[in-house]
């Protein structure tokens, strides 16, 4: 800082506002580098490793599309993500048993959808999609497929 | 007001109200239909209100950014929009994209990917959208004098327009549909909207404290360092459970818990500024909206971010109320606030009269921040409950449902009120203002549009 000597001179800034910009710019294009590094090791990652590629039938990437066409997102979740007023589905299909019993857990999976909505009073309803026979079977083998992927051990249990 | 085509931003406040209301009717409808579940239940499902719950949320905050961007872009580059014509067609398009898309909702046209349910169609013409918005205020900004506010929301805006065109890519691959995803929905949230973010509160703090623009705009690119120094690998704290490497529970868990630091600059920011400014602002509905929205987003972004983000505690909280808790505080407190901040300091000189219905503004700050707090507890609430129960023991789902009920009418109650103090905001904003007023001050309005 200025002594008594040098009365006029400003005092020095340190940290300019130049500064704090070449910093901005410096720093997030290095951070921004890194993030995209890391996303194509984890892409080479989920194709290679976590994820069955070989078992992605076509019945699977249609029944990804049955999900989407009635967004289904929107009441339930995915692996944790999604909407918050029905159960998650991500391991649905280990929660009917299908890992023990594949032909009872597509049955029960069938009959649940084709049951709805229940009409119940006071009860949540689930809407009726009026879904084809295929449409139903390409779900189950979406579902199915997706309780397969390597998910570092998430939900904590069957409840999802 | 002191350049002409300022006047555009006006039409988009006024829409993005619109798409406001839409969307909190939207909500207290879910939040209805979460207590009282035949509600409509054959006529309109939960998944499509929800859905236009949220996506008006999106759109109307985003009309809301461009009307920030063409109120404050003019007086920042000290000339009129390059084309006012442009920016209305814009928002024509936009608002008649908008309410298209609601009414395909109820009828059953729409995609599947969270948040990003438009058809194709409106997809693009979103793009479009964005192209002429780009075209028109970067043209306005390089014509003009360059600030560290503009350049800091111009990126803001690119870069909104440049993560949007993942919506594009939908992978077969469900974990790596996943993972493009969050580059928009987390780069917005946590990466370029708080760009704009801060650069809308630095023109703000300018225009209301008087400090000195050298010292704002320091603090003004800290901030968004802190921001993308952080955001852009806190990312991982959603690649935690979809299928990604295991490496991200520590990338993740590390530069998110970071974000909370550009937050918290952001409410040091505010009180600093408004401490060493001039005190006597006469609209002190928008200096309270400013300060209050840099706290809003502190708690909501960074306390109850915080909160779920360090992996080993996401484990269990990951897709429960808890995250809804935090879903509905952070994007109320950061932008939702800010959008209101930047209206209730730009109407008065739209509308061309001092600062008017201060009281009746200031008393809907209270009650909305008021409310969505309440609501945000309740959430939590709900949440711990439904962690304990159901991640920590194993009960099912729909038994913990019934077990947290009561915390749902709380939220619709929390829920009633922000309506009602949204109806306060409108009418504070938009509602007539008498003549004989506007007289008694017009000597103080003119003082302040010179002094401005
Ligand atoms: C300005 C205020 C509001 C904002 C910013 C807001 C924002 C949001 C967001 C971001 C979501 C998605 C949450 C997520 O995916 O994690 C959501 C969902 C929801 N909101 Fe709001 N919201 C607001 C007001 C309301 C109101 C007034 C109600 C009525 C009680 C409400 C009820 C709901 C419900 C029921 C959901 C669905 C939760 C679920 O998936 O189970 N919201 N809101
Ligand atoms: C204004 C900024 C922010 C907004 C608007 C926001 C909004 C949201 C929303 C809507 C979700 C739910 C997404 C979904 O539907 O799955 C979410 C999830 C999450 N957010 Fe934020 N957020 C913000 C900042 C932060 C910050 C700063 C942190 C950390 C410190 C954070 C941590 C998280 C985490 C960990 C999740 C995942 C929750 C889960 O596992 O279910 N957020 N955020
Ligand atoms: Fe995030």
């Amino acid at each position: 800082m200025s002594g008594p000597s040098e009365p006029h001179r400003p005092p020095v800034e340190r940290f300019t506002k130049s500064a704090a910009r070449n910093i901005f710019y410096g720093g997030s294009i290095f951070f921004f580098v890194v993030f995209v590094a890391l996303t194509a090791h984890s892409h080479w990652y989920i194709v290679t490793t976590s994820t069955d590629e070989a078992s992605m039938t076509a019945s699977v990437i249609r029944g990804k599309h049955v999900w989407e066409k009635h967004s289904c997102i929107n009441c339930h979740s995915i692996l944790g993500e999604g909407a918050y007023f029905a159960p998650e589905v991500g391991n649905v299909w280990v929660r009917y048993g299908g890992r023990d019993d594949a032909g009872g857990a597509r049955e029960g999976l069938i009959a649940w959808m084709e049951a709805q909505p229940t009409g119940i009073e006071g009860r949540r309803q689930m809407p009726q999609f009026h879904l084809t026979e295929q449409e139903l079977n390409d779900l189950v083998d979406f579902l199915e497929w997706t309780s397969r992927i390597d998910t570092q051990g998430w939900p904590p249990n069957d409840a999802g | 007001m002191k350049y002409a085509s300022q006047r555009v931003a006006y039409w988009y406040f006024v829409c993005a109200m619109v798409l406001f209301g839409v969307q909190i009717l939207a909500g207290g409808l879910a939040g209805t239909v979460y207590v009282l579940p035949n509600t409509l239940a054959e006529l309109m499902p939960f998944n499509i209100i929800r859905m236009i719950h949220t996506n008006a949320l999106i759109v109307w905050l985003l009309m809301g950014f461009f009307g920030c961007a063409y109120y404050l872009i003019p007086e920042e580059a000290e000339r009129e929009i390059e084309s006012p014509f442009l920016a209305y067609l814009q928002l024509v398009l936009l608002m008649v994209g908008a309410l298209a898309a609601v009414i395909g909702y109820t009828q059953g046209i729409h995609g599947g990917r969270e948040f990003l349910e438009q058809p194709l169609w409106i997809k693009i013409a979103i793009v479009v959208v964005a192209l002429i918005f780009l075209y028109n205020v970067s043209m306005t900004v390089l014509k003009g004098r360059r600030t560290a506010v503009t350049s800091v929301l111009l990126l803001g805006l690119w870069g909104i327009a440049v993560f949007w065109l993942f919506a594009f890519y939908a992978p077969d691959n469900l974990s790596l549909d996943k993972v493009y995803w969050w580059y928009i929905v987390h780069l917005w949230v946590e990466g370029v909207w708080e760009l704009v973010m801060a650069a809308v509160l630095a023109f703000l703090l300018i225009k209301l404290t008087g400090v000195d623009r050298e010292v704002i705009e320091k603090w003004l690119y800290s901030i968004v360092g802190l921001a993308l120094f952080s955001g852009l690998l806190g990312t991982g704290h959603h690649y935690y459970w979809i299928g990604a490497p295991g490496y991200w529970q520590w990338v993740g868990s590390i530069f998110s818990a970071l974000e909370v630091a550009p937050f918290f600059a952001m409410v040091v920011f505010a009180f600093t500024m408004v401490f060493r400014g001039r005190k006597d602002h006469p609209n002190r509905a928008a200096v309270l909206w400013s300060l209050g929205c840099t706290v809003g987003a502190f708690f909501g972004a960074g306390v109850w971010g915080f909160l779920h983000t360090l992996s080993f505690v996401n484990y269990y909280t990951h897709g429960t109320q808890l995250t809804a808790a935090h879903g509905h505080l952070a994007f109320y407190g950061a932008y939702v606030m800010l959008n209101l901040a930047l209206i209730s300091y730009a109407m008065p000189y739209l509308r061309g009269k001092a600062p008017y219905h201060q009281t009746l503004n200031i008393v809907s700050f209270w009650l909305m921040s008021g409310a969505m707090t309440v609501m945000t507890f309740a959430l939590t609430f709900a949440g711990a409950v439904q962690i304990h129960l159901q991640r920590v023991m194993g009960m099912s789902y729909m038994e913990v449902q019934d077990e947290i009920a009561p915390f749902y009418w709380v939220r619709l109650g929390s829920g009633v009120l922000v309506v009602i103090a949204a109806l306060m905001f409108l009418w504070a904003v938009f509602g007539p203002v008498r003549e004989r007023r506007r007289v008694a001050r017009q000597d103080r309005a003119a003082a302040l549009q010179a002094a401005e």
